[in-house]
């Protein structure tokens, strides 16, 4: 059932204005980083007077004394480190949630308030008795050790997301399988996540930014320039007095844009889900 | 020839030969080499001029090659704290002076040779790094405020008294083209009290008084900032100057004059016409006007495996390296001789190096460090007029003092540890006997498929949340000073809850910061999930045909790191030059000054955090829409009813099991945003507009590093959230 084009026309326009709201501070983001000062641009005119790719280029061709191609260290720490705990992340979290969604068990109550009460600690707390615990693990200076507390940082609200989530597919399709004969595993695997697949996407996109924009802790417990991740290197531009803020910017852009791209592969996973028999407009 | 193919056999002695040769040899290799970290958080210039030094002394000591490693500002001083008592630190690290005696009362520092001679050091940053008349570092370079000029702007001389400078600046206004409020005639960052340190000394004031206790109030500190609130009522100095905005009122010609450090340089156009003065004298006093001096040090890690290479790189640094830093890196070195034999000195760096023996160390004692705070708040309460320097001074002394009160006494452990005994024995018991009684062991047994199901999830948060926590949350019945921990039972809760520093409706004090926190937490979650929820209803139709890009439009506040995005919106929000003023003049509304009152402050801070958390919302509810089966809404508008019926009836009971935790998450995280509070308000006015976490922050890090008090706050904040999350799922049971 198609609206009237007028109606069309005007949900557009409103739509196209509400992007250009979003995106007129970005727009200074990118005209920092495309203007070669380093000063933070405060004018209200948002589009850059001159085009320069120095800042990026500084980024991007960074080494260090043995001649290491940082930047290509960086992004692949980063990539790495995000990938994994996105993995393990979303393992934890279906799984969890599963349990939780779909079994009685004693602890269930207690156990979905725990998860929830993780998000509760403020970090302020976790940063230095974490150094401790990594430290005694032996994972400090590791992508092993950041992935493990990223993925832990990432799971409660997967497991709450994903347990909404599973809470509304209805029971008669694993009630079906049962009778059919099929493994708990089996059903988990070929049954609900395949259903649930709008809800992965939300959870591994949340997982994924939850470290790829990390920095405070990465910061803390890194301690090799081939070893830090990208927003580490960003975050170094910021500086006691003075920040460069057009290479920062440069840099937050690089950051942002596989964020965006991995969006828009993954969207039209959002869309379709249940909708497989009803009537499409 | 070809070599003989060796049998295994004849292999093996040849192995077992090889590898003892292995353990022989690798601590013998290791004697030789012994890596020395070097630490820092330069950057550009300086740092490349650090690394070709670094090279060069592994180059002189091949066996001790120097890693060094720059790590970001604002996680240095942590990092060393946890990395240097473990082990982990560098050998060597450079810092500003600020945190000496902080670092030498926590055991991080060593002392340098007491036969070393500092005579080719400028004076003042020697004493810098004196702690108790003992030297804990090499001074490298000064960092110090001085008077920029334009010189293609300003006709005349540059003026040398205050006197002087209020002429330059009323001529200025009657020529025309500066003195206008949009054209100032001199900028700095006046609400910063660092900034403000010249004109403390200039009017004969200062920070301690003969006791070395830090006290703000008197009658000369008192003149300093009816000075500076005068020039800003003459429309002399720009209203709300940021350091942001100093720079382009500089840069671009609005203002002839700034007063800024050297790292001002690296901001400016390399070929923008100026030279550096020394600040105006007070004519009022006759005195000059010292600015605070800020000195590099390479400073050695008392847990350092090598300390006589560590000492002599930081002396290397220090003394072979000033040339080198003061040619490339255009450093104002320490080293009084490199300004002799360095090939090229940069006009700039010569009237900084002038300027050193006119200036004052900052002070390096840790109670400085409970100033800084409550004196940039005195500065911009009068700067944006709401109380008399006298009234701002004395609520800053008040800060002050509770700041740096005493620690509550030491408390015995034993009743606590003996309580928690006791309750964890009581739990026991009850967990066994509800195990025997009941049937649970049977449901438990009989649902073993779930604790599977759980069981990576439930270990990994046990080991890597919960435990820290536990850890952290401890340390709020300690309490800490300059580096030991005392055990003082309850006090820091007893303190908080009590409100025995500040009365309940000052807003400093707890209950005040809690219930702005609980405001900005329900306003934000509320904007968050309505406009989220609107743009996902959008967004889903199949005739919107652009609807992809506008999703992934629409995502970017999310992606793009908060850090820059914050401060881009505070910029937003200036009185003076900020687009949303602009835009309020452009449709004839008087331009409002967002940071001065607490509904503004509040609402600029509120805007921030909704463009950066509605896109989450609207992920969310687009992922939960696709739960809803299509035909659920066709019958509905089959049956006659409206679109807003059938959001409320269908649509949103629907997406209510997904939306549910991500509004208790959002409103959890939204309770902790640290990053938009103190990037955007800052906590202005008065710190009205912190909330619970940024407070909690302050007292870690600003005030003294009174951890345990910060770990108060924080298991505060945890059990709010906890008593609130019990209470809204047993409401949520009540109307299920």
């Amino acid at each position: 059932m198609k609206p009237k084009l007028t109606k069309i026309i005007g949900w557009n326009l409103l739509m196209i204005a509400a992007c250009a709201i979003t995106l007129y501070p970005v727009l200074w983001v990118i005209k920092m980083a495309l203007t070669p000062s380093q000063a933070f641009s405060l004018s209200p005119n948002p589009f850059p007077d001159t085009v320069s790719l120095s800042n990026f280029k500084d980024l991007f061709f960074a080494k260090d004394l043995a001649g290491n191609w940082l930047f290509g260290h960086w992004l692949f720490n980063s990539v790495v480190v995000s990938v994994a705990t996105t993995a393990l992340g979303v393992t934890f979290a279906t799984t969890a949630a599963y349990a939780f969604s779909r079994f009685v068990f004693p602890g269930k109550k207690i156990g979905m308030t725990l998860f929830l009460v993780t998000q509760m600690f403020p970090g302020v707390v976790m940063a230095i008795p974490l150094y401790l615990l990594l430290d005694t693990m032996g994972l400090l200076d590791s992508m092993v050790g950041l992935t493990l507390v990223y993925s832990t940082t990432a799971v409660p609200f997967c497991v709450w997301m994903m347990k909404g989530y599973f809470d509304t597919i209805p029971k008669d399709l694993e009630e079906a399988a049962i009778m059919d004969g099929a493994g708990r595993w089996t059903i988990f695997a070929k049954v609900i996540l395949p259903l649930a697949r709008p809800a992965l996407v939300v959870t591994a996109l949340f997982s994924f930014m939850t470290a790829w924009n990390e920095f405070i802790l990465a910061a803390t417990f890194l301690s090799n320039e081939t070893s830090f991740t990208l927003p580490v290197a960003l975050q170094r531009y910021v500086g006691d007095y003075s920040t460069e803020w057009g290479r920062f910017a440069a840099g937050a852009i690089v950051v942002s844009v596989p964020v965006m791209a991995l969006f828009f592969a993954l969207q039209r996973h959002l869309v379709g889900g249940l909708t497989a028999g009803g009537v499409k407009g | 020839m070809k070599p003989k193919p060796v049998t295994k056999i004849k292999a093996i002695p040849w192995l077992l030969a090889f590898v003892a040769l292995l353990l022989v040899a690798v601590p013998a290799s290791s004697d030789a080499q012994v890596p020395i970290k070097l630490w820092h958080s330069y950057r550009g210039a300086e740092r490349e001029a650090l690394d070709r030094l670094a090279q060069e002394f592994t180059k002189q000591n091949p066996n001790w090659p120097v890693e060094p490693l720059a790590v970001p500002y604002d996680a240095f001083a942590n990092k060393l704290t946890s990395a240097i008592p473990r082990g982990h630190g560098p050998d060597v690290f450079i810092a500003a002076h600020e945190r000496l005696g902080d670092w030498v009362l926590a055991g991080l520092l060593a002392p340098l040779p007491a036969d070393e001679t500092f005579d080719a050091f400028f004076d003042t940053t020697v004493e810098a790094l004196t702690w108790d008349e003992t030297k804990y570092g090499y001074p490298l370079a000064f960092k110090s405020l001085a008077l920029f000029v334009r010189d293609d702007l300003l006709k005349g001389n540059a003026p040398k008294t205050t006197d002087e400078l209020i002429q330059t600046c009323e001529r200025l206004a009657k020529e025309g083209l500066q003195g206008k409020s949009t054209n100032p005639c001199i900028a700095w960052e006046a609400g910063s009290f660092y900034h403000h340190g010249p004109w403390l000394f200039g009017f004969g004031g200062g920070v301690f008084d003969s006791d070395g206790n830090p006290v703000l109030n008197r009658p000369e500190n008192q003149d300093s900032l009816q000075f500076i609130s005068d020039l800003t009522n003459k429309g002399f100095l720009p209203q709300e100057p940021t350091s942001a905005l100093v720079t382009q009122l500089f840069e671009e010609g609005h203002t002839p004059m700034a007063i800024n450090g050297p790292w001002f340089i690296g901001e400016l156009s390399p070929d923008l016409p100026y030279s550096v003065h020394p600040i105006p004298s007070v004519s009022k006093t006759g005195l000059p006007s010292t600015p605070f001096l800020t000195v590099e040090g390479a400073l050695v890690s008392s847990k350092s495996n090598n300390m006589e290479g560590a000492i002599k790189l930081a002396r290397f640094l220090a003394v072979e390296g000033a040339a080198p830093r003061l040619s490339v890196a255009k450093q104002a070195v320490a080293y009084k001789q490199a300004f002799e034999t360095a090939e090229a000195i940069d006009p700039i760096v010569k009237q900084f190096a002038a300027m050193v023996e006119s200036t004052v160390p900052m002070p390096n004692v840790p109670v400085m460090r409970a100033v800084w705070e409550p004196g940039s708040r005195a500065l911009r309460a009068v700067l944006r007029g709401a109380t008399t320097p006298e009234a701002a001074l004395k609520s800053a002394d008040q800060q002050i003092s509770i700041a740096t009160r005493p620690a509550p006494s030491a408390a015995n452990p034993m009743p606590l540890l003996l309580g928690l005994a006791v309750l964890a024995i009581g739990a026991l018991i009850w967990a066994a006997k509800r195990m025997r009684s009941g049937d649970v062991w049977m449901q438990m047994k009989s649902a073993k498929h779930a604790y599977l199901f759980l069981a990576p999830a439930a270990v990994a948060t046990a080991v890597l949340v919960f435990v820290p926590f536990t850890v952290g949350t401890a340390v709020a019945l300690f309490s800490h000073h300059q580096g030991t921990f005392t055990y003082v039972g309850f006090a820091n809760f007893i303190n908080i809850l009590g409100s025995t520093d500040y009365s309940i409706t000052d807003p400093l004090s707890f209950w005040f910061t809690l219930a702005v926190t609980i405001m900005w937490t329900v306003v934000n979650v509320f904007l968050h999930v309505t406009i989220g929820v609107a743009l996902a209803l959008v967004l889903r139709h199949p005739w919107m045909k652009l609807r992809g890009i506008y999703r992934a439009l629409l995502i970017v506040p999310w992606a793009v790191p908060n850090y820059i995005t914050a401060l881009i919106w505070k910029g937003m929000f200036h009185k003076q030059f900020g687009a949303i003023n602009g835009l309020l003049a452009a449709i004839g509304l008087e331009p409002v000054s967002w940071f001065s009152h607490f509904w503004t402050s509040f609402a600029a801070n509120v805007t921030t955090n909704t463009w950066l958390g509605f896109p989450f919302m609207m992920v969310i509810t687009l992922g939960a829409l696709q739960s809803i089966p299509a035909e659920l809404e066709e019958a509905a508008e089959v049956d006659g009813a409206s679109p807003v019926q059938r959001f409320f009836a269908v649509t949103l009971p629907m997406l209510k099991p997904a939306l549910l935790p991500a509004v208790i998450l959002g409103g959890v995280w939204t309770f902790n945003m640290f990053n938009i509070i103190f990037l955007v308000s800052g906590g202005e006015p008065d710190g009205a507009t912190e909330i619970l976490i940024s407070e909690a922050y302050r007292w870690a890090f600003t005030r003294q590093e009174q951890y345990g008090y910060a770990a108060a706050y924080a298991t505060l904040i945890f059990l709010f959230l906890l008593a609130w999350s019990m209470a809204s799922s047993r409401i949520q049971r009540r109307s299920a």
